[in-house]
């Protein structure tokens, strides 16, 4: 079975981003750019799903600028055999860039897209469930560990109270969480491998759809600025300031 | 105008977030419905009319929602959406789960995590783990939209007089189905819903050396207990502990962050506490600022002598 994995680029999750002084967004600007982990994650797992021979092909697909490249030959650096990008400057809102995923999944037929459950730019926590609606599948987000047999997906979420097992028909939508595996460092070969892998490109208006922004982001602003506080001497102290300053015990 | 919110509910009972939620609708303005998807959930919808600000109060009953999985629940919600100009749902596992396929069912746009309403189509969230707050406007006809528990007020549970109206439940999609759910069982407060809060990190060293020195203090304080990511990937406690940017937001009156650093991600979760308190061995861990009290000192040492002294 084939298996999807849209990742995305985004800032690198060791960067503390600057809002522009104009408001108009985050300065992205010469900052490190990097995979978002959680579609690290996924790409992992799909990658063990075919060294366990559970899955015979692992593509990768991208959707935005022309660097979203570096982020594939990233995904098949771990093991991907084949990449996608869909190229487009336009920004690339949750809702637009599932329904640019179904246009590859008609194309393709997965049997299974593996994403992560949010990117750590827009923090949206979108895309996974919007395909899975699109494509009329189940899904299992916040995925902590997947195991497949025949048709049928049995998958351990993380949710509120603790975790909880579902079980999904194939095909089916797979959203992981943190600790669903730890992905492999690509190693120098297999980075150079990467490099000679397919990639193909298409424009949202060759896969008919329109990606126009339906939101519109009015302003970004940093959030207020907590201050910190004082350093104190001892227990004694700290029971004094949280009884009689703060007053919150 | 009208929203629609969508309970989260359990044994009956509305679970906390869904009050918040309920207060965020009524910031926007207009009437407030509420809907409750489940099986034998007529105690839920009951409490849910006694809410106030809540008109009205649409049960779904039917196996097909037993165990709430995300398809049957957005199915639901697509069935009764026709006249509502917002659908509003909590950012939590089963919120998030739910809303993005309403929105994409209905060709809709979704803002997520929202924290301030400015008007009916205006709304304010955090993005890049809370270090930039965006005011995004949607251009859609309707609004789906999950709401941050912490930054709105519960609406009381009394006081309403809502009525209640049962709707034809959904068929189950036949897609999913649910196998089993393994449940923390606390007698503490929830995390999100706390008034105090003793989080520990990769500093405690051990699961057994987290509630050996952590939970006398937490008892004093009638506290809930989180962890950093640190903490849970080590496996010192379960997911369900993890406060940050991906894990749970919290925002109580005090937060006791004991032997952790202060990552970014960890932050972005429970730097809206009123009071933190910081205990770390390192002067230089970035915990120290964001806390409005710190100790520096050997957490093993520190903890036993202040849950001694309360």
């Amino acid at each position: 079975m084939k298996v999807l994995v849209p990742v995305k680029r985004v800032v690198d999750y060791n960067v503390k981003v600057r809002v522009k002084p104009d408001n108009s967004g985050v300065d992205i600007a010469n900052v490190k750019m990097s995979m978002n982990p959680f579609c690290e994650i996924a790409v992992e797992e799909a990658v063990r799903l075919r060294e366990k021979g559970v899955a015979t092909e692992v593509i990768a697909v991208s959707a935005g600028v022309p660097q979203c490249q570096e982020t594939l030959r990233n995904a098949m650096a771990i093991g991907a055999d084949r990449g996608i990008l869909i190229e487009t400057d336009v920004e690339l809102q949750p809702l637009a860039v599932a329904k640019l995923l179904k246009a590859i999944v008609d194309k393709e037929q997965p049997q299974l897209v593996l994403l992560g459950k949010q990117a750590i730019d827009d923090d949206a926590n979108q895309t996974g469930q919007m395909l899975a609606a699109l494509l009329g599948w189940g899904q299992a987000t916040f995925a902590s560990k997947v195991e497949i047999a025949g048709d049928t997906a049995t998958v351990t979420r993380e949710v509120d109270g603790g975790s909880e097992t579902v079980s999904i028909k194939l095909p089916a939508i797979i959203t992981t969480d943190l600790r669903l595996n730890e992905p492999r460092y690509a190693t120098l070969p297999n980075i150079m491998k990467a490099k000679k892998k397919q990639l193909d490109t298409f424009k949202p208006a060759d896969l008919g759809v329109d990606v126009a922004p339906r939101l519109t982001t009015l302003k970004v602003e940093e959030p207020p600025k907590r201050q910190g506080g004082v350093k104190v001497a001892d227990v004694a102290a700290l029971i004094d300031k949280l009884k009689n300053e703060a007053k919150v015990i | 105008m009208a929203n629609l919110v969508l309970a989260e509910h359990s044994h009956g009972a509305l679970n906390a977030a869904t009050l918040n939620v309920i207060s965020a609708a009524t910031a926007i303005g207009g009437d407030v419905h509420v809907l409750v998807a489940g099986h034998n959930a007529s105690a839920a919808a009951a409490a849910a009319a006694q809410v106030a600000g809540v008109s009205k109060v649409l049960l779904a009953d039917g196996a097909a929602h037993a165990n709430q999985l995300p398809e049957s629940a957005a199915a639901q919600v697509v069935a009764v959406a026709g006249a509502y100009s917002h659908i509003l749902a909590p950012a939590t596992a089963y919120g998030k789960g739910v809303a993005p396929r309403v929105a994409a069912l209905l060709d809709k746009a979704q803002i997520s995590d929202i924290i301030k309403v400015v008007d009916a189509d205006t709304f304010v969230r955090p993005i890049y783990a809370g270090n930039a707050y965006a005011t995004v406007k949607s251009n859609d006809s309707v609004k789906v939209l999950t709401v941050r528990g912490t930054a709105f007020s519960a609406a009381a549970t009394s006081g309403g007089s809502g009525t209640v109206e049962s709707v034809a439940a959904v068929a189950d999609a036949g897609v999913s189905t649910f196998v089993s759910a393994e449940i923390t069982k606390s007698e503490r407060p929830e995390l999100t819903a706390a008034k105090i809060i003793v989080s520990g990190g990769r500093g405690l060293g051990s699961g057994e050396k987290y509630r050996e020195v952590l939970t006398p203090l937490a008892d004093k304080l009638n506290a809930a207990m989180g962890a950093s990511r640190a903490a849970v990937d080590a496996g010192f406690v379960p997911n369900d502990y993890q406060v940050g940017q991906t894990g749970k937001i919290v925002a109580p009156d005090l937060y006791i962050a004991v032997g952790i650093s202060g990552a970014i991600q960890h932050l972005a979760g429970m730097k809206d506490s009123k009071v933190i308190v910081a205990i770390n061995k390192d002067p230089d861990a970035p915990i120290f600022s964001v806390a409005d009290y710190g100790l520096v000192g050997d957490l093993f040492e520190v903890v036993p002598q202040l849950a001694a002294s309360l």
